[in-house]
């Protein structure tokens, strides 16, 4: 093995990589700039559009209550809603934004509180709307204080004690720590981006120095050179594994800025101000050591493709299901209840993207971390055997 | 010195079976002699001098290039031979030095002695001037030199080109030609394919006819006239493939 040999193709693979433009691009622009365009740009005008619709006073709509003064005017009272006049059209209006809900109140609805009868109210919404569900929380919190109040005016009215129909209190605290909480609502999404970011990094590089040095011609000229082939593949491969691990690396380092942003912009924002939004550095050193053998044999598997393709265009159209096949592991690692098991930690990606959520809130299952850096180092090394079997065939190297 | 004892190399297809692209050839060349292959297009010529290579396996037969065996000693041969051919291109990212430096460096050259070789040639092949320009940026006739400049880096004893002037125009082509017969002139073995007849006459010392994957006569040029009685070597190619069926 000469590892001289090795690092001159690295080497000159490296400094021909860097020159261009296109590379650069997606090596470290991209990863630069995507956490941090999703989450200071759509995370941004999210909490824009949130805190915006939190502060409205929502226009809604009374139908009904004519017979009902009391209730009328409580509502009109209101300084949390605004009433819009009476159209028979409510539910256009709903629907084309205009007004943000609408209450009927059924016919004889005061009299039926004072007797002691049982009614109802229907509030109309527009549903997935945000505006529209301020608009019916306040309609709803207004209704709800009033059947609480009603009740108890029933209750003692009958001189029944209040306990009597609320025997228990139920409450809620939460004792997971800010980064296990965090961890869980961001953890998973945070891997399935990153593994994307460490895929997509070697995708170019790969396919420009197998696929691409076939159309240009370089692959026979290098070909003549005296250099062992298992060396010229590991010299290749050694090259897109570092395009793959500074984009990842980037990443990582571009999502953990974000969320610093994100945290910032968050705590000034009305209605947002308690995101638990936590990102441990050496969680995320810890997620980066695990997916180098990950990039490893994403850099094999690409440089594998690349060398079976005569040209780029035919290895860019293998990579699209390559990329489905990565990404449908990493999102079932999203799925709700999918939890880390022995079995699962041998599935490539899905395995480092649940260890990786797991690590990112702040829970270290030593022995699944040390089986899955095992396996993943396993597929690699695969990987990496069939792209050096591959630049052996002359079927292969010279494919017409 | 290249020797080759029924070389033969097949190529299976699953829609025409077996393609015998080269069919049992035999030839010797000799240091300081100019040895062409001559055939039209589709007569096995790149896929016997990529076996010479190394770039392909034969099927059957041998052949030693600098008393190396290419099956056997494949990174040995590839030491020992400068290959030329249009299908060889360059790096376009790299400059012209960068280019040939990579290539004496994977040929195992000494930083100091790289230096002094790459000025040498460069200076020889006078292309100090463009030393530092991408090869992109470069004209044909400067991009030619410089995979001149690449084969020539590790001081070869055995020169192959395969068609090496093809679309070319004629003043590069006469650069090629000029350095085809540098190399003959300073003793190393040179073979060399071509399908220009023209080219042939004027560089080879000895001419093989080749058609169909196999050679169908073989001699000096004199040798091939007195043989065929014709006198313009398109005449003799067409009369020794028509004789030979």
């Amino acid at each position: 093995m000469s590892v001289r040999n090795i690092f001159i193709v690295y080497r000159k693979e490296l400094r021909d990589l860097l020159r261009d433009r296109r590379t650069i691009i997606s090596m470290i622009v991209v990863p630069m700039l995507v956490m941090p365009l999703l989450m200071t740009g759509m995370g941004g005008a999210a909490i824009k559009i949130v805190s915006k619709a939190s502060q409205e006073i929502p226009r809604v709509m009374v139908l009904g209550g004519e017979d009902s003064p009391k209730t009328l005017a409580a509502l009109r009272g209101m300084n949390t809603i605004q009433i819009a006049p009476t159209r028979a059209d409510y539910t256009n209006q709903i629907a084309e934004k205009i007004i943000r809900a609408a209450v009927e109140i059924p016919r004889g609805f005061d009299a039926a509180l004072q007797n002691g009868e049982r009614t109802a109210v229907r509030i109309y919404i527009y549903e997935g709307e945000i505006r529209s569900s301020f608009g019916a929380s306040a309609l709803e919190r207004f209704f709800r204080d009033l059947r609480e109040r009603t009740v108890r005016e029933r209750l003692a009215s009958r001189n029944v004690p209040e306990q009597l129909i609320h025997p228990l209190d139920i409450q809620q605290t939460n004792v997971a720590p800010p980064k296990k909480v965090s961890g869980n609502l961001i953890g998973s999404i945070i891997p399935y981006i990153i593994i994307l970011m460490c895929l997509t990094g070697a995708i170019y590089p790969a396919v420009d120095i197998t696929a691409g040095e076939k159309e240009r011609g370089t692959m026979e000229t290098l070909l003549c050179s005296p250099v062992a082939r298992t060396h010229l593949v590991l010299g290749k491969c050694l090259m897109v594994l570092t395009a793959s691990a500074v984009t990842t690396l980037l990443s990582l380092c571009s999502t953990g800025i974000s969320f610093a942003l994100a945290k910032k912009m968050a705590s000034g924002t009305p209605g947002v101000g308690g995101l638990p939004l936590t990102m441990d550095p050496l969680s995320l050193a810890a997620v980066f050591v695990l997916l180098l053998p990950l990039a490893v044999f994403f850099s094999a598997t690409m440089l594998t493709i690349g060398l079976f393709s005569r040209t780029s265009k035919e290895a860019n159209s293998y990579m699209q299901p390559l990329l489905i096949l990565t990404i449908i592991p990493a999102v079932a690692s999203i799925l709700p209840g999918v939890d880390l098991n022995w079995r699962l930690a041998l599935i490539p990606v899905l395995n480092v993207s649940l260890v990786s959520k797991e690590i990112l809130s702040g829970t270290f299952h030593w022995n699944y971390i040390a089986l899955i850096f095992a396996s993943a180092c396993v597929y690699a090394v695969v990987a990496l055997t069939a792209a050096v079997a591959l630049f052996k065939r002359e079927s292969i190297l010279f494919r017409t | 010195m290249i020797e080759t004892r029924q070389l033969t190399k097949i190529f299976r297809d699953k829609k025409r079976s077996e393609i015998r692209a080269v069919d049992a050839v035999s030839f010797r060349c000799e240091p300081g002699k100019v040895f062409g292959l001559l055939g039209v297009n589709g007569a096995g010529k790149t896929t016997c001098l990529r076996m010479l290579a190394t770039l392909l396996q034969p099927s059957s037969g041998t052949a030693s290039v600098s008393g190396h065996d290419v099956a056997r000693e494949p990174e040995k041969v590839r030491a020992s031979i400068g290959f030329l051919s249009t299908a060889t291109a360059l790096y376009a990212r790299l400059t012209a030095r960068e280019m040939v430096e990579y290539f004496g460096r994977l040929h195992g050259l000494t930083e100091g002695t790289l230096r002094e070789r790459v000025d040498r040639i460069f200076t020889t092949l006078d292309m100090q001037e463009f030393r530092d320009r991408r090869c992109d940026k470069l004209s044909t006739g400067m991009k030619q030199k410089v995979s001149i400049a690449r084969t020539l880096v590790h001081d070869p004893p055995v020169m192959i080109f395969d068609e090496p002037t093809h679309g070319l125009d004629v003043l590069i082509s006469r650069t090629v030609v000029d350095f085809i017969r540098d190399c003959r002139d300073r003793g190393k073995t040179v073979i060399f394919s071509t399908h220009v007849m023209r080219e042939a006459e004027k560089l080879c010392d000895t001419i093989a006819l080749i058609h169909s994957g196999r050679i169908m006569a073989e001699g000096t040029l004199r040798q091939l006239r007195e043989r065929t009685g014709a006198q313009d070597l398109e005449d003799v190619f067409i009369k020794v493939v028509e004789a030979r069926g």
